[in-house]
């Protein structure tokens, strides 16, 4: 681990990457939307060799209290097995749960679904959104990869039947009307490694970099969601670099949503 | 801002509805060395939020295979006692403390010698007794003086803090109606040595400017904070010297 540490090290000097990038260089970004035919929503995101699926499912239930008339977010990720050999089975890990959480922070406070379109009926029934997040092949960078899937499914996602007076969902029928999307807010993660920072990090440069800071704007540059993670540290003139690259970067990956 | 139980303004003829100033801190009281059994701690109380950190270690891991074969394992727990918030709180870990606890120890890991124990744990425990918002960032402090009481070897202290934004105006230390009716939130931490950001977390709307002066605003408010950690650390080996007769500055 510490010979690839120095390698990409010296290669980020240099400001170069392993697989040939530039330092600030995202991988070649897929997006499908329309994946999955029991989904009212969903989206396959590829970056590099990293591969999610994300589907949205609705549902009828009761509002929290304090917000009568919204309609609630769910977002989950499962980091399975199946897409590296450092995830297991069992309950979630602190990874999987901080990347469901910064994925919602970025689709919640950025506003992304106008909540308030959700209600049925003030205090008793409002659509739940529930939007999970499945790797199927973890080569770095998920949270940027669910990020881009949760907006990408939401985007394209209709509302299934619902029956108002028997009060039921007709999971197989979609309707036409599209889910009430009114931002797109788009994640982007940089690393630190030995001082030198980098854009959209491969599993590689994960394992060896100090940390990372993710952060999610909206087209007009509004910063809605950030997170530091790992053992380094940034200083502030990085921290604000890093905005300044997010916004712009951030950018190129909105148009793939077009 | 919105929601039942929202107030209708949180800024009031250019003061805050606790009374503070834009950029004034909660009233901050910490101690070191609360907690009997444990190799360190602290208590802070920062208004009405109030948490105890205790430190066991460097100790044997537990589960084994979380050993480090040149490293010291950083645990860091982070619970919310069931009484703490106006509801219940359903004791045990949520998704909420599992990410809180990655993220302190995120933030708490850069400060420390973790490759001077190898092969050994060290375990921060959190409890917040009492919460009023900014209890993430008041862990921090807590348990950073709690890892230099129990003697650990550390670069500098972690000091953090949360500033935020409601009714338009950027604000120093939220409390919880701010923080819960607010635009935004933004919990940082710092080793006020060097002014490195070890904890930089943000939901909310900002623009990049006003994310820049809540970064500078947090940072400054750091280094007073900084000062009570240093406080409390002085204050516990001055009475633990008076106590053995070998009292000295």
């Amino acid at each position: 681990m510490k010979v690839i540490r120095n390698y990409l090290a010296e290669l980020l000097k240099m400001q170069k990457r392993e697989d040939g990038r530039e330092p600030f260089q995202c991988r070649e970004v897929s997006i499908e939307t329309g994946v999955i035919a029991r989904s009212p929503g969903s989206a396959r995101v590829k970056i590099g060799d990293t591969e999610v699926l994300v589907g949205v499912k609705l549902d009828v239930g009761e509002p929290f209290p304090d917000t009568p008339n919204e309609g609630v977010l769910i977002i989950n990720a499962e980091l399975i097995p199946l897409a590296s050999p450092d995830f297991e089975t069992g309950p979630p890990k602190p990874e999987a749960i901080e990347l469901a959480r910064v994925t919602d922070r970025g689709i919640r406070e950025g506003h992304a679904i106008d909540v308030e379109k959700l209600c049925i009926k003030k205090g008793e029934k409002v659509w739940m959104v529930n939007i999970d997040v499945y790797p199927m092949n973890d080569d770095g960078n998920l949270i940027d990869a669910s990020a881009l899937g949760a907006i990408a499914a939401l985007k394209t996602a209709v509302f299934p039947k619902y029956d108002e007076s028997a009060d039921k969902v007709e999971y197989k029928e979609f309707t036409k009307t599209k889910l009430p999307v009114k931002a797109l807010p788009i994640m982007t993660t940089f690393g630190k490694l030995a001082g030198s920072l980098f854009l959209d990090p491969t599993h590689r440069e994960e394992k060896a970099f100090d940390s990372r800071l993710s952060i999610s704007t909206l087209d007009d540059g509004t910063v809605c969601a950030m997170q530091k993670g790992g053992f380094g540290t940034f200083t502030k003139d990085e921290v604000l670099q890093i905005m300044g690259l997010a916004i712009q970067k951030s950018k190129e990956l909105r148009k793939l949503l077009k | 801002m919105g929601g039942i139980g929202a107030p209708e303004k949180l800024i009031v003829k250019g003061k805050r509805l606790d009374g503070r100033a834009f950029d004034e801190l909660r009233p901050i009281q910490i101690k070191a060395g609360v907690v009997k059994n444990a190799d360190g701690s602290a208590i802070i109380v920062q208004g009405e939020t109030k948490i105890i950190a205790a430190v066991y270690g460097p100790r044997e891991v537990f589960p084994k295979h979380f050993q480090e074969a040149d490293r010291a394992h950083l645990n860091c727990v982070y619970d919310m006692a069931a009484f703490s918030t106006p509801e219940r709180a359903r004791p045990g870990p949520s998704r909420r403390s599992v990410e809180i606890s990655k993220v302190i120890r995120d933030a708490l890991a850069p400060a420390v010698f973790l490759e001077k124990y190898p092969k050994t744990a060290i375990d921060v425990y959190i409890e917040v007794t009492n919460a009023n918002a900014g209890t993430r960032v008041a862990a921090i402090c807590a348990a950073s003086v709690a890892l230099a009481d129990a003697g650990i070897e550390m670069r500098d202290l972690v000091t953090a803090v949360a500033s935020g934004k409601a009714d338009g105006q950027l604000l120093l230390d939220l409390f919880e109606l701010e923080d819960n009716y607010g635009e935004a939130d933004m919990p940082l931490a710092i080793m006020p040595q060097t002014g490195e950001i070890t904890l930089l977390q943000m939901d909310g709307e900002v623009s990049q400017d006003e994310a820049a002066k809540l970064i500078e605003m947090s940072m400054q408010a750091c280094q007073k904070i900084y000062e009570l950690q240093k406080k409390a650390l002085r204050e516990k080996y001055l009475a633990e010297g008076a106590a053995t007769g070998e009292a000295s500055e």
